[in-house]
């Protein structure tokens, strides 16, 4: 039956070989880096987890503007939540008490509550999500670039929120402008270590950096795995019968409340996952890492792989996850090396990354692998008048303009 | 259809910021009075920069991201044509000063018009009939694109012209005092809102602002040529952010990303006054730079600067889910 489906599809295929070669990246990255010229292009294996954490974000994300078509420029909100959920429930920060559980290879007498990371993982996404459907409950009535603003709005309350609350009423809840830091790793304990010898634990191990990677890869993978899946199920295409037409899906029978607030919901899910695995890489939760731009740089993979593509989230992912990890300085120091001026190339990132917007939108703005429904959208146009509008009034959208 | 008890909310919030506010005035009269022409004068700045939104909205429903970062260019533009270009010091005669300020004002103003209308030439138009998101993306590009400019140009560092007018007070009672440097700003902010004002009911130009914002289609129609009217919307966009540069630049320090928070605040104002509505959106930057100064000027239950971001959402958040036509929304969105 279903699995059936999937070996018809030969994008399967080369996402098994990818999985493949990306798997046993370890063990020829020192080859590759020891290259003449592709070497220095070739991420370490430290920046490709930072890499496909944040891919993980952007397909989240892609969910969210992708599928369902509502533009969110607070998607950093979901990535702090995340990150300070890992941050409250592994690590020392809570000292007023000592509870354990599952926590891997550490000493149990550690104050503060250290659970299992990987329950963490699923605390973090469940969390980030209900955060989601908070924030999606009262905003998502509104119009698609009053949403847009709102979002933008929660991605800047939330991390000055975290930065302020080190004090909130008497209680240290985030510790302030410090962050959270050491926060534990995943591991899988001694028991299972002297079984089958897993590691105890990553932060621990000779292999740390490879063991982080390799998850990073199966979060990613699964991520990418139930997107894929949520594209083609009831839900998906309720999302993407309201992009295209919220006023006919309403009519066909889609809740739109529901349906949005889902995909909000699923894209935070993501989020959170990935904030508290990054967290977690990081060992460490620190305000300065959650601001505007973030949410941007998120936005600008998801526009240049594909509005609504999954592989297209991934490949925009991994090109400007790389520019933002080690693309931009190697580029930078190959300029400055060849033609002797030092452009400081990674201080414009954010204009780099703006131009790719703009240019995309401009010239290519159903992305690199173009997703094939949402291009026709772009070419022939929407009726992007939602039937929720702000405006009962109707003082702003009287002019009804159908752009047809 | 606006259930009674969400109504109840807000006003029960209105109720306890003025509240704050009486009990504020009593315990520290002194404090609340100069606090009061602070935010008189960040208000009069925010109204500037907010005109620039709630006109590109009310005549392309368009949410001009990079406003807010042509104004932080402007104003170091402004800054570099005032010490280079014209070339006055604190030292000059107050004559020189003053007349460098006007100068300057009018070249800063000339060019960020017409940047601003380039900037809707290159980017914004070929999207005019694309989905409106698509439109907006391209603004939040734009939007680093000029933050980039502006630190390409200007690095990181801060830029001020604040010693440059003085600060001796136009009148004083008692403690409170309320110097020339912040009068400036009124000053100026005024005549450019009569200005503004006069242009958009009075003019030819601004009927046809009015009537393209009303129905582009018909107003095509009737001979208007919409390209250049919207045009002419950038580039009043653009001079008003250039006066708001300026004003921004006699007061505080600036520098290329000082336009994402304040670009922020004044969208905030154009919403909070019913965006589209000019009125609006002095009335709602007057009311913003009130509530911040408040915020970080007054002592009692007060909750400081470390919160003013939250704040400011707060009220965007709160406005557009309570009231989302704004203060004055129920007029017409184009009727200045």
């Amino acid at each position: 039956m279903a699995l059936g489906r999937f070996r018809l599809n030969p994008s399967w295929g080369l996402a098994a070989g990818l999985t493949l070669a990306a798997v046993l990246y370890p063990q020829y990255v020192g080859t590759l880096r020891s290259l003449p010229v592709v070497g220095e292009f070739t991420p370490s294996v430290a920046g490709l987890v930072v890499m496909i954490v944040f891919t993980m974000m952007a397909v989240g994300l892609n969910v969210v503007v992708g599928y369902a078509g509502l533009l969110d420029l607070g998607y950093v909100a979901f990535y702090a939540a995340g990150a300070y959920t890992a941050a409250w429930f592994a690590s020392q920060h809570f000292s007023q008490t000592s509870w354990h559980f599952g926590s891997a290879g550490l000493n149990p007498d550690m104050l503060g509550i250290h659970m299992s990371l990987w329950l963490v993982l699923i605390i973090a996404g469940v969390f980030t999500a209900v955060t989601g459907i908070l924030i999606g409950l009262p905003t998502l009535r509104l119009r698609g670039d009053y949403l847009a603003i709102v979002t933008l709005g929660f991605g800047e309350i939330i991390p000055q929120f975290v930065r302020n609350g080190d004090s909130l009423f008497g209680f240290n809840l985030t510790n302030g402008t410090f962050g959270i830091s050491p926060i534990d790793a995943p591991g899988f304990g001694q028991t299972l270590n002297t079984a089958i010898g897993l590691p105890v634990n990553y932060q621990q191990s000779f292999q740390r950096e490879n063991l982080f990677f390799w998850t990073a890869l199966a979060l990613l993978l699964f991520t990418v795995f139930c997107c894929v899946r949520l594209r083609d199920s009831r839900l998906g295409r309720a999302w993407i019968a309201i992009r295209e037409d919220e006023t006919a899906a309403a009519a066909m029978g889609v809740p739109l409340m529901r349906t949005k607030t889902w995909s909000y919901a699923i894209g935070a899910f993501f989020g959170g996952i990935a904030g508290a695995y990054y967290a977690s890489f990081k060992s460490g939760a620190f305000p300065a890492d959650f601001y505007f731009n973030i949410s941007i740089f998120l936005l600008c993979m998801v526009i240049l792989g594909g509005m609504g593509s999954v592989w297209g989230a991934v490949v925009g992912g991994m090109i400007l996850g790389w520019l933002n990890v080690e693309g931009l300085a190697t580029i930078g120091t190959k300029i400055a090396q060849t033609t002797g001026v030092n452009l400081e190339v990674p201080k414009y990132q954010y204009g780099i990354y703006g131009l790719i917007i703009v240019a995309m939108m401009l010239f290519r703005p159903s992305g690199l692998i173009a997703e094939r429904r949402h291009k026709r959208e772009l070419e022939e146009g929407v009726h992007d008048t939602p039937m929720y509008d702000v405006t009962h009034e109707g003082t702003l959208t009287d002019r009804n303009e159908t752009n047809d | 259809m606006r259930p009674g008890v969400v109504s109840i909310i807000g006003l029960a919030l209105v109720a306890v910021v003025i509240v704050w506010l009486v009990v504020n005035a009593f315990k520290t009269p002194e404090l609340f009075f100069n606090v009061f022409f602070i935010g008189l004068t960040n208000g009069a700045v925010y109204a500037l920069v907010a005109l620039g939104y709630t006109l590109v909205y009310g005549i392309l429903q368009l949410i001009n991201f990079a406003h807010g970062d042509m104004f932080a260019l402007s104003g170091l533009v402004a800054s570099t044509v005032l010490f280079s270009v014209i070339g006055v010091g604190a030292d000059s005669s107050m004559l020189a000063i003053v007349g460098g300020i006007l100068l300057g004002l009018l070249i800063t103003m000339v060019a960020f018009a017409t940047f601003n209308a380039g900037i809707e030439f290159v980017a914004y138009r070929r999207l005019r009939n694309a989905p409106r998101l698509a439109a907006l993306i391209t603004a939040v590009g734009m939007s680093f694109i000029v933050q980039n400019v502006g630190l390409a140009i200007y690095d990181v560092d801060f830029r001020s012209a604040s010693g440059l007018l003085p600060r001796t007070p136009v009148f004083e009672i008692g403690d409170v005092a309320y110097p020339w440097n912040k009068f400036v700003v009124v000053l100026i902010t005024v005549p450019t809102l009569i200005a503004l004002t006069w242009f958009v009911r009075a003019t030819r130009q601004g009927k046809a602002m009015r009537a393209v914002a009303q129905d582009r289609e018909a107003s095509s129609m009737m001979g208007i040529n919409v390209n250049r009217t919207i045009s002419v919307t950038f580039a009043l966009a653009g001079s008003l952010a250039a006066v708001g540069g300026m004003l921004f630049l006699l007061q505080f320090n600036m520098r290329y990303d000082t336009g994402f928070e304040l670009g922020l605040i004044a969208f905030t104002s154009a919403v909070l006054g019913g965006i589209g509505n000019l009125t609006g959106a002095v009335l709602g930057a007057l009311l913003i730079g009130f509530i911040q100064a408040f915020n970080e000027g007054l002592t009692w239950y007060t909750p400081g600067s470390d919160w003013t971001r939250s704040i400011v959402f707060g009220i965007l958040i709160g406005v557009l889910v309570f009231r989302p036509e704004g203060l004055l929304g129920e007029r017409t969105p184009e009727g200045a």
